[in-house]
């Protein structure tokens, strides 16, 4: 209990430390809001006035304190461009990117388990090395390529799924499921490759240890061995790259969401970024750095669960 | 070892699960025919109000589809009535009359009067703050005459302002209906705004309710993309009916098949300019700035860089202006007068700071531009800028820049050379005046002026013009009715159907 308390506490001030490197940097890139709005209609008292409504001309500290305060009060404040209040926008959008990272992981799963533990109880033979090498193969291929070939394949060549766009889950969900089939298999076939690297050698060096011996010296056949020793001790270093890879989802899916037109977080961070929304793109690093610690936090409890020598600590 | 058959079963069983959920999405897929179509576009309205919020995707999306105006601009460029069954202008100019048609309506029930007519004008010069409301600003009243006749007074005579008119600044609205125009707009157009899923899509459907002749789709769903490779990939795959603007005219070959597709090449509006700073060294000096525009090969730039597709200008025109003037501002290719003019100008070696936005036409084109002047003694250094917010900042409101490359899309957008302050910096009141007289002037006597103008503006090289924009559409094949020329603010679709039906 306590060390959840403890990491919680981490976890809000990493992410208001983030929040605020993060308007740092937004405040010395050239153009704001104001002029983007005007596009080519802009005249100096124009900006000013437009500024002066958005209320861009105020000092900068005096707008991240004011934006602090409302998202301490869950307020993520108003977007200057279109005027919409950024919490639901940005919730509504994260829900789609959280569809396709689960997508994505699922997919990485389903490919990385059993090609892990395949090539590591197959690395002496022709078989193993195949696998072993189509993973560093899969590892080298961008998600983004790996969705422009899915795409060609799939909708362009065959017109078997749809080369882009979203259907919300609620609306129709035959549909919704379509459109996610090949997103997720682009975001998850690369990082499937690179876990079922780690997935190989954590089984690897689990086989060599002295209780898988002694286990089948016992008599187990070399499989249920595996099995009930050797696979639960594979996997805390699966684990760690696990958390780690999911964070490495959440950036991949801004990718993928441009190739294949998904509105999600990504596509809204891009626009936020090209329109100078200053608070709409505080919102949105704001809720990816949270998604981020909170899933080192769920990795650092679920730890304790597989491993029960941490729970005494 | 190997795997006990149970467990090779267990697999295969897996992999067959995988491969029929796969095979199984294969029914009911997107493709479309009948009664809706899909068009496929580049650039999202912020929200559906353009009266507070500027860009052209909003007009592009609404104008003539949602709203409608007094008058509008037909696909030759020429004025025609719409709300106003016809018009007079009276002999000194300063007083339209317009005869409103009858029995319309607007979408949420109110019929279409004089004092809607009277509000719309009103509220531009009272409400809007977006630049393009100034167009408005020539009015001194409109006057309700009786239920179906509008009397609008000038402050002085102004050609410009009827054609303003059927921009988004025409548009008329209901005194009942801008409650929510970010989100609901209300007009008296062809179709009516059904729903907005914003980052995706906007869907019009039909207005059962319309005034004149319906439309035979039902349904257009107009869908955003930021990417134009998945643009092209939605078009092959069947997902839209219509790419709206082709970014990239080397990926036309894709759509090679006649059976299928049909690419729709008209004229547009926007010409794609290359800037020069008129105001610093060294294109203070007239020399060096015509030295750059005999010193380009525009043809093969435009076979190059476009593959050949756009029209080839001289001036600031575009060939649906009534003043346009064919080839005759143009300027021959002659690497060594340029030369000349530059060793005369005693510019040889100047160094020019290029800096064009990240856009793929401009740094296409930038390159050319760049090797074709380095062979008449001048060095440009390429910097690709962020657009929008980084060109805008640096080289369209401070004007930090000797060369630049941008398309000006906005129609019959002349005046932009007669404000010194315009980032091109061109100071010449002799051609702010021909404008003024252009459009103060009898309406007969318009063109001709302004031919005068693009002529002074032309031979001053205030700005070298690569070419103008086609307006490049990829279309399903059975489609019919597409607005072939980018003339106005919006794409209409109207007039839109599906052969055979």
């Amino acid at each position: 209990m306590y060390l959840i308390v403890r990491k919680t506490l981490t976890l809000l001030v990493g992410a208001f430390a983030a929040s605020f490197v993060v308007f740092c940097c937004l405040a010395v890139l050239p153009g704001n809001a104001a002029e983007v709005a005007l596009g080519t209609n802009a005249t100096p008292d124009a900006v000013a006035r437009l500024s002066e409504e958005f209320g861009t001309d105020r000092p900068l500290l005096t707008q991240y304190a004011d934006w602090a305060l409302g998202l301490l009060h869950g307020d993520f404040g108003t977007s200057y461009v279109t005027h919409e209040p950024i919490g639901p926008r940005v919730a509504d959008r994260f829900g789609v990117t959280l569809w396709l990272v689960a997508g994505g992981m699922l997919v990485a799963l389903l490919i990385a388990l059993p090609a892990g533990v395949l090539s590591a109880a197959w690395h002496r033979k022709p078989r193993g090395t195949l696998l072993s090498a189509l993973s560093q193969a899969g590892i080298a291929v961008p998600a983004f390529l790996a969705g422009l070939l899915l795409v060609y394949v799939f909708a362009v060549r065959a017109g078997a799924l749809p080369a882009g766009g979203y259907v919300p889950l609620a609306e129709d969900p035959g549909e919704w499921a379509r459109h996610l089939v090949l997103p997720c298999l682009s975001l998850g076939l690369v990082q499937g490759a690179a876990l079922s690297r780690y997935v190989r050698s954590a089984v690897l060096s689990v086989q060599r240890q002295d209780y898988m011996r002694t286990a089948r010296a016992k008599g187990a056949r070399r499989w249920a061995a595996l099995c009930r020793h050797g696979l639960p001790n594979a996997a805390v270093p699966v684990l760690t790259v696990l958390g780690l890879q999911l964070s490495a989802l959440l950036v991949g899916a801004i990718v993928v969401e441009r190739v294949f037109v998904i509105p999600g977080l990504g596509d809204l961070l891009l626009r936020a970024v090209a329109d100078r929304d200053l608070l709409l793109i505080q919102g949105v690093v704001t809720v990816l750095v949270v998604a981020v610690l909170v899933v080192n936090l769920l990795t650092d409890v679920l730890y304790r669960v597989v491993d029960p020598r941490l729970r005494s600590r | 070892m190997t795997l006990p058959p149970r467990r090779t079963s267990a697999l295969l069983l897996g992999c067959a699960l995988l491969a029929g959920t796969l095979a199984g999405c294969g029914s009911g897929s997107g493709r479309q025919s009948g009664d809706a179509l899909t068009v496929g576009l580049v650039a999202e309205p912020a929200t559906l109000d353009f009266s507070g919020t500027d860009g052209a995707a909003i007009p592009q999306a609404l104008l003539g589809n949602v709203y409608e105006g007094l008058v509008r601009v037909d696909q030759q460029g020429r004025i025609q009535p719409q709300l106003a069954e016809k018009y007079e202008r009276s002999a000194d100019g300063l007083t339209y009359t317009f005869h409103l048609r009858k029995n319309v309506k607007f979408t949420n029930g109110a019929p279409f009067t004089a004092d809607d007519a009277v509000f719309s004008i009103d509220q531009v010069k009272t409400r809007w703050k977006l630049k393009v409301a100034q167009q408005m600003a020539v009015v001194d009243k409109a006057v309700k005459v009786n239920a179906d006749t509008v009397a609008v007074t000038l402050k002085h005579p102004s050609n410009n302002w009827l054609y303003a008119m059927t921009s988004r600044i025409g548009a008329m609205y209901s005194r009942t209906g801008v409650g929510d125009l970010k989100n609901h707009p209300v007009g008296t157009g062809p179709f009516t705004v059904g729903s907005w899923q914003r980052g995706d899509k906007l869907i019009l459907r039909r207005n059962a309710d319309y005034w004149g002749v319906k439309p035979q789709l039902n349904q257009v769903s107009l869908k955003y993309f930021k990417d134009a490779g998945a643009l092209n990939n939605a078009m092959l795959a069947g997902d839209v009916n219509v790419v709206g603007a082709v970014q990239a005219p080397e990926t036309l070959s894709r759509f090679a098949d006649k059976s299928r597709f049909q690419v729709i090449d008209g004229s547009s509006t926007a010409e794609v300019v290359l800037s020069m700073n008129n105001s610093r060294k060294p294109f203070i000096d007239k020399r060096v700035r015509q030295a750059v525009r005999y010193g380009i090969d525009h043809e093969a730039l435009l076979k190059t860089a476009r593959f050949g597709r756009g029209t080839l200008i001289g001036s600031q025109e575009a060939p649906t202006d009534p003043w346009y003037a064919g080839d005759s501002n143009r300027v021959p290719y002659d690497p060594a007068k340029a030369k000349q003019l530059v060793k005369d100008a005693g510019a040889e070696g100047t160094v020019l700071k290029m800096r064009i936005p990240n856009l793929p036409y401009a740094v296409s084109a930038a390159q050319i531009v760049k090797d074709q002047l380095a062979q008449v003694g001048l060095k440009a250094d390429i910097e690709p800028l962020e657009f929008p917010a980084r060109w805008l900042s640096e080289v369209f409101n401070k004007a930090d820049y000797d060369l630049s490359i941008i398309a000006h899309s906005e129609p019959r957008d002349q005046w932009i050379f007669a404000d010194p302050s315009y980032y091109f910096r061109y100071d010449k009141p002799a051609y702010a005046d021909l404008l003024k007289q252009a459009d103060a002037g009898p309406p007969q006597e318009e063109s001709d002026r302004y031919r005068a103008a693009l002529r002074m503006l032309s031979q001053d090289a205030a700005a070298d013009w690569l070419y103008l924009m086609p307006n490049l559409m990829v279309a399903d094949a059975k489609l019919q009715g597409l607005p072939v020329n980018q003339v106005g603010e919006g794409l209409e679709f109207a007039g839109v159907r599906w052969s055979g039906k």
